[in-house]
């Protein structure tokens, strides 16, 4: 038989471990973030967090209800699916408010060819040159005006 | 960086110091294992290093999470790991094992057995010393024949449970690496086999070395037969460690996935030196064989000392090496198998070489304040106070 | 009807449950927009890519995605004959400022866009230690980054490279899909970007999102798909070289 006194040392252990292990629950209940588990293993709040991030980019179609005449030039030309703000870079601050940020013009130098000089694995019927053939180091807007670049309607199919 | 990677994966996520973590736990893993062997399965051969094992396993415990730590981009956050684990993750999980391990299983096994030395030294120390020694007590005194049976009970129980506990300890951290599907050199169903029977391997190597030298610096004589024996558990498990890496290996070699000619170019360039030469030839073949050779042949005992000493830092050598080897080499080649990058080590930075140093250095400076506080020595239990007994 | 103080008191808490019920599809900051009727993930048509970058700087400009670091990136691919296993890929800066042209002749080549493929069984957030990465009810893999401990598992877990350890926050960084766009009915950044058509934004759970035709008729792919991982991203004309 085991006396009680020759296991109180153990006894002892268990309170501590006991108290411990209390401390951790009232730990634990204090610093979780409130929202963690609402949705998920992760913290709820954080998808309000991330989805207030500020826009940089307006979308074409913000573009278009201040630009309609530029709109309409470009969906009559070869660059008609390609968004304003491919080639011009974010502008929601200028959708925004317009006279805080006025759009600077691309560097057509270097803007045009990264589409458009050729490359073996650009796509066969994609319009890609040489650009120093092309235009012996012309700017590329000289002869094409880029919201309807194409020169003779029809020449290519 | 050499052929293709995708551009994210360039720069190394896992440094030097999660080398240093799996090695740290290892050697907690495998100390507690040989410890337990005259425990629990009673080869009284090796109760000499028996204390030994267990300080030495606690002062690589305490050590083991602060590579970790360091790493971390916000160790500040390290604690959500227990307030919101993610059960599907191993390494969540793994925040308790190690939990458990510490507090329910070494902790208390240590307690345990020292109980009547704490007691003895509560009384017979003053000062600072005398404090730490009444808080370790809990207040009780009771070192009768009944409470100290008592205490070999539970634990013996608290040891048996150690084991099983000792193998989840380093089997989690071969799985935290071994079911990542994403790398190909980490994603195997041995990993956690693999590490485990390394982790014993590294954990009796340094046992072994830390009689050696802690008989050397304390001018003791050497248990010869304890020697012998914790030698031939190296040369056994070794054997078992080196088969299953063999396996791996051949496995590999034979099924040749999509993925062996990049890891096979890897481990003939990037890895040679790490892999072929260290982990591989001096780190297991070597000790294997003079360990072998020692079975066989009888050499006098200086010889067979330095034998064991040779066999035991390169092992260690070797073990340090393969968990190199693992995380390191998993990250030198590409998931497109078309390329492979390298590893810049800083020497003075937050991951970089100085602190894996220190790191590898404090748990022998605690292990030392740990033989001061703790005596592990046999022969040198404190005499009964004459003073009364009663608590 | 009055209400007594004690009704007051068991009808405010219900109530109060019954609203976080109800909120529960419907992430705060965008009013209008109910998680649960959306189920993202993007097409991606390789007949069309042609290598611009515009989306890679497109991503960059939208989302502050530090130098040196990909949210998305595109590779070029060459292809010479049958050695479908061993293809020939670069992707300088990750295709940012397009491709210089390459001296390999012959064989076939081309470009693949790849980002985060926001799998349905991503085992970036099987592995995640604390919850800090996770799916959205609508099907996007997001990064909680107030959250995120920086132990890079999920760096790790990622079978297509498409996360990293941002240098500067050191948290675990990588596409959102544009969340806070496309909850607010934008499309992504990428696809705002992309001249040719090449990425398109898709809404699985809407009937009338042109992907489901587009699927019943051509041959699509996903990336790795040995590896199971439910990704969303769904390549036309992929090759089998593609790593």
């Amino acid at each position: 038989m085991v006396k009680l006194q020759d296991i109180a040392h153990l006894l002892r252990m268990a309170a501590v471990f006991l108290l411990g292990l209390v401390l951790f629950l009232i730990f634990r209940s204090a610093f979780i973030p409130k929202s963690f588990g609402r949705y998920g293993h992760y913290r709820g709040d954080a998808i309000a967090e991330i989805t207030a991030r500020p826009i940089a980019y307006a979308g074409h179609e913000t573009c278009e209800g201040c630009h309609p005449d530029v709109a309409d030039t470009k969906s009559k030309g070869w660059h008609a699916h390609v968004n304003c703000e491919s080639c011009h870079g974010p502008l929601a601050k200028h959708a925004d408010d317009p006279t805080s940020l006025s759009p600077q013009k691309p560097d057509v130098a270097k803007l045009c060819v990264r589409c458009h000089s050729e490359n073996r694995a650009k796509p066969q019927g994609f319009p890609q040159v040489n650009a120093k053939e092309h235009s012996g180091g012309q700017l590329c807007n000289t002869c094409h005006q880029p919201h309807s670049p194409g020169i003779t309607q029809g020449a290519r199919k | 960086m050499e052929g293709f990677m995708y551009p994210n994966e360039v720069e190394l996520q896992w440094s030097v110091l999660i080398v240093l973590y799996p090695f740290l736990t290892g050697l907690v893993a495998g100390a507690f294992i040989l410890a337990s062997l005259e425990r629990v399965f009673r080869v009284e051969a090796v109760k000499p290093t028996y204390r030994l094992a267990l300080l030495t396993a606690l002062a690589f415990l305490i050590v083991a999470p602060m590579p970790l730590q360091l790493h971390l981009g916000h160790p500040e956050r390290s604690l959500e790991m227990y307030l919101t684990p993610h059960r599907s993750s191993a390494m969540a999980m793994f925040g308790f094992v190690y939990l458990w391990y510490l507090m329910a299983v070494l902790l208390l096994e240590i307690w345990l057995d020292y109980r009547k030395d704490i007691v003895l030294l509560s009384q017979s120390t003053r000062g600072w010393k005398r404090l730490f020694y009444k808080v370790l007590t809990l207040g009780s005194t009771n070192i009768s024949p009944g409470a100290l049976r008592v205490d070999d009970r539970v634990g013996w129980v608290i040891t048996l449970i150690g084991i099983p506990s000792a193998f989840l300890l380093h089997g989690y951290v071969g799985f935290i690496f071994g079911s990542v599907k994403a790398n190909p050199w980490w994603s195997t169903p041995l990993m956690p086999v693999v590490f485990l029977f390394s982790a014993m391997v590294s954990g009796i190597a340094l046992v072994l070395l830390m009689y050696l030298l802690t008989s050397a610096l304390r001018k003791a004589p050497v248990d010869m037969h304890c020697l012998d024996t914790i030698a031939k558990y190296l040369f056994y498990t070794f054997i078992i460690d080196f088969t299953l890496e063999m396996l791996d290996l051949i496995h590999r070699i034979y099924e040749a996935d999509e993925s062996f000619r990049s890891l096979d170019f890897m481990v003939h360039t990037r890895l040679f030196v790490s892999q072929i030469v260290v982990q591989i030839l001096l780190g297991t073949l070597v000790p294997l064989v003079l360990l072998g050779a020692a079975q066989l042949v009888r050499f006098p005992e200086p010889l067979r000392k330095r034998i064991y000493s040779v066999s035991g830092t390169c092992t260690l050598i070797g073990i340090l090496a393969m968990r190199w080897n693992v995380v390191i080499g998993g990250q030198l080649f590409s998931k497109s198998f078309l390329g492979y990058t390298t590893y810049k080590m800083g020497f003075v930075t937050r991951e970089g070489l100085a602190p894996a140093i220190f790191l590898s250095l404090l748990p022998f400076a605690i292990l030392y304040v740990l033989i001061r506080l703790f005596p592990p020595w046999y022969e040198e239990i404190p005499a009964p106070s004459p003073s009364p007994l009663a608590s | 009807m009055t209400l007594t103080r004690r009704q007051l008191l068991v009808l405010l808490p219900a109530a109060a449950a019954a609203w976080d019920f109800v909120l529960a599809g419907t992430p705060e900051a965008a009013p209008n927009y109910n998680a649960s009727e959306h189920w993202w993930g993007m097409l991606l048509d390789i007949t069309k890519c042609i290598g611009c970058g515009s989306c890679v700087r497109a991503c960059a400009l939208e989302n502050d995605v530090p130098d040196g670091y990909f949210r998305t990136w595109v590779e070029r691919y060459h292809v010479s004959d049958f050695h479908i296993e061993n293809p020939v890929v670069d992707s300088p800066d990750g295709g940012k400022e397009g491709f210089p042209p390459s001296d390999l002749t012959g064989g076939k080549n081309f470009f693949v866009p790849k980002f985060c493929n926001h799998c349905v069984d991503s085992p970036c957030t099987q592995v995640c230690p604390v919850g800090a990465t996770f799916h959205t009810p609508d099907g996007v893999v997001l990064v909680d980054q107030n959250y995120c401990v920086g132990c890079r598992y999920c760096i790790q877990a990622c079978p297509y490279g498409c996360r990293f350890f941002h240098p500067t926050k050191h948290v675990a960084d990588k596409c959102t899909l544009c969340y806070h766009r496309i909850t607010k009915g934008l499309t992504t950044a990428c696809c705002e970007a992309c001249p040719t058509g090449a990425r398109q934004l898709a809404d699985l759970k809407d009937p009338n999102d042109p992907i489901h035709a587009f699927l019943k008729t051509h041959s699509v792919q996903v990336l790795k798909p040995h590896l199971a991982t439910g990704a969303k991203n769904f390549y036309n004309g992929l090759d089998g070289s593609v790593r």
